[in-house]
């Protein structure tokens, strides 16, 4: 099963390329601003937890603010307020985003295609208003000037290098767990799912099985990044929960390439330098953003990865065939 | 009346303030989801700039009145068509180059035509209100006895009833309707007649997107003017349809008008979850009825 998954079949050029991105990564907050590359780490997770289950599964969830902003928050008010170690404020962020996955996944895949994507935008927005009225998040305000602590009581987070590798460390934990689900037998069946649902079916597979872990996992996922951005910026807003963010997980996802595993990276590092550059601007960053999913909808569906990877590797990168990955197979929205 | 609930009642006047309040919020969701389930049928798009199209409307008729001095009467008429107009141009220019794709993309593509409108107009007019002055005709209140009507709050209730009767009549019961709802069955068969399907196309998502300019008109004197008002109502106005399911037309308005007023006696009774009542009713309603309650089987 595993030589036949791309990109795992051993070749040198794979390794290469990962020994040589390892090592940017490694080197990279000598070069650029830490906070910058830390909070492209947390967004590239999130992405990387997304595709998961769009690129992988062929559902597209607009809600996975949901996950990564109320782990967040869990993360936060356990850490300052309970006191927990940094450690397992983490895990109960994820926890909890796992529990909410469980139940939002558990309704959601009643529903295909275009409804999935509206159920889920809408359980999303219910954890808004949640966020929004209970006291512990702070409302407006948010959880500000949460403590960094200390790693396992022995690393010392608040310099910021070492909080750089950490998140690094974190971000590749995650990465691994996607790419060793993906390269599974469990993740070939969530292709096939991908790929033709009712076959899957036929064949025996309990399909609603599959799709609620692959849900969970992504929200997991997605919470270990909302934690992790928690203890990083020492904050907790509505921005975390806000639709906005579930938007912005999409277009990063989309315009790296969805269904390509380092797409969610590029797409995630591309989106937040260009918000880094343009933040003092407003609304442009909306208006950007905006003409980035049209043009990427209308003539770049593969996105950057999607183009580039078959000139890199000399082969046809993501496991979909010539048509550009389908999030959702024909069979599924009405 | 409640008291086997062990709930107080409340007073009548705050309990009809809130079920009126309930019933506008409810004529807009039905407008707003009728518009999203007939663009829906024909163009297989959920179509997320709906919410940014509304508040279109409501900034036509404000630009009228205060630009052009045109007042709100007229701008019922115009603002729908400058706007389902500018439907027909992104139609023209972008939906219809995505039409034979995942119906995914068309989300993720209206999705984006949202976020430049609204950013664009945020950019301009920033994110607070512009209010909108009620007509002179429909000013004052009338006094029902238990309650004081707003005259214009029930203009909107018996005119978007109307409207919502008329698109109704008009796909269920016209020569029109009946193409429409063929092709929307079978595009290509209905081609074969000789029917001109992709301007019918053309001209459904243009009627769809001005149904929401109107909506967006008959709202701008309720609410204010903002560039946000869209996608606030549209995350709900999802919900609903999810709730009512896209099959019947009928199905969207009587559940648009009925998750109104169910939010309205929420405020009322435990107003902490007046926001999120409609979506733990999505929920149930997910468990119990995966179609919806008035939509066929998936």
């Amino acid at each position: 099963m595993r030589t036949s998954g791309p990109g795992a079949t051993g070749t040198a050029p794979f390794w290469l390329w990962t020994a040589g991105l390892i090592l940017l990564a490694l080197a990279a907050p000598y070069f650029f601003y830490p906070i910058f590359l830390m909070k492209a780490l947390c967004m590239a997770l999130f992405a990387c937890a997304f595709n998961l289950l769009v690129g992988y599964v062929g559902l597209l969830s607009f809600g996975h603010a949901a996950f990564f902003g109320t782990a967040s928050y869990i993360t936060a008010h356990t850490v300052k307020v309970w006191g927990l170690p940094t450690e397992l404020g983490i895990l109960a962020g994820v926890a909890v985003a796992a529990a909410l996955g469980t139940v939002f996944g558990y309704l959601a895949i009643r529903r295909q295609g275009i409804y999935f994507a509206m159920v889920t935008l809408a359980f999303a927005q219910m954890v808004f208003f949640f966020c929004l009225q209970v006291p512990f998040t702070g409302g407006e305000d948010g959880i500000q000037a949460v403590p960094r602590g200390w790693l396992f009581g022995l690393i010392d987070l608040n310099d910021t290098l070492v909080m750089y590798y950490v998140v690094l460390a974190v971000f590749l934990f995650g990465f691994g767990v996607i790419v060793r689900t993906i390269y599974s037998p469990f993740g070939q069946v969530l292709t096939a799912i991908r790929e033709n649902e009712p076959r899957a079916i036929s064949l025996g597979y309990r399909v609603d099985h599959y799709k609620l872990l692959a849900f969970i996992l992504s929200a997991a996922l997605s919470g270990l990044a909302g934690s992790t951005k928690a203890i990083v910026f020492q904050f907790a807003s509505l921005t975390d929960v806000n639709w906005t963010m579930s938007g912005e997980v999409v277009l990063m996802t989309l315009l790296g390439g969805i269904g390509t595993i380092l797409g969610p990276v590029v797409g995630a590092f591309v989106i937040v330098t260009m918000e880094n550059y343009l933040a003092q601007t407003g609304s442009w960053v909306t208006i950007i953003q905006g003409v980035i999913f049209v043009i990427c909808v209308l003539t770049f569906r593969r996105g950057i990865v999607g183009v580039i990877a078959p000139y890199v590797t000399g082969r046809q990168h993501p496991p979909a065939g010539p048509e550009p990955a389908r999030p959702v197979p024909e069979v599924a929205a009405r | 009346m409640l008291d086997w609930l062990h709930i107080p009642m409340p007073p009548a006047p705050l309990l009809f303030a809130q079920l009126l309040v309930g019933l506008i919020n409810g004529a807009f969701y039905a407008m707003l989801s009728l518009g999203l389930a007939v663009i829906f049928g024909l163009l297989n798009i959920i179509n997320f700039t709906h919410g940014a199209q509304y508040m279109l409307g409501a900034f036509c008729a404000w630009f009228l009145l205060n630009g052009l001095g045109i007042g709100y009467w007229p701008a019922l008429i115009i603002a729908p068509v400058v706007v389902g107009f500018s439907g027909i141009v992104i139609e023209r220019v972008f939906l219809r180059q995505i039409a034979g794709l995942d119906h995914l993309y068309g989300l993720l593509l209206t999705f984006g035509l949202a976020l430049i409108i609204e950013g664009g107009f945020r950019q301009a007019y920033g994110s607070s209100g512009q209010p909108y002055t009620i007509p002179a005709e429909l000013q004052g209140a009338q006094n029902l006895g238990f309650m004081f009507l707003p005259n214009y709050r029930a203009w909107v209730i018996v005119a978007s009833l109307g409207v919502c009767l008329a698109t109704w009549f008009v796909i269920e019961r016209t020569r029109l309707g009946a193409y429409l709802r063929a092709a929307t069955e079978n595009p290509v068969l209905v081609q074969a007649f000789g029917i001109d399907v992709p301007r019918m196309v053309t001209l459904t998502y243009g009627a769809g997107v001005g149904l929401a300019a109107l909506a967006g008109v008959m709202a701008a004197p309720i609410y204010q003017v903002s560039p946000l008002m869209g996608t606030n109502i549209i995350i709900v106005v999802f919900a609903v349809v999810v709730i009512g399911g896209m099959g019947s037309i009928l199905g969207a308005i009587v559940s648009g008008f009925g998750l109104g007023l169910i939010e309205g006696l929420t405020k009322v009774f435990y107003p902490e979850a007046s926001n999120t009542v409609i979506f733990v009713i999505m929920a149930i309603v997910l468990l119990v009825k995966p179609a919806g309650l008035f939509g066929r089987a998936a």
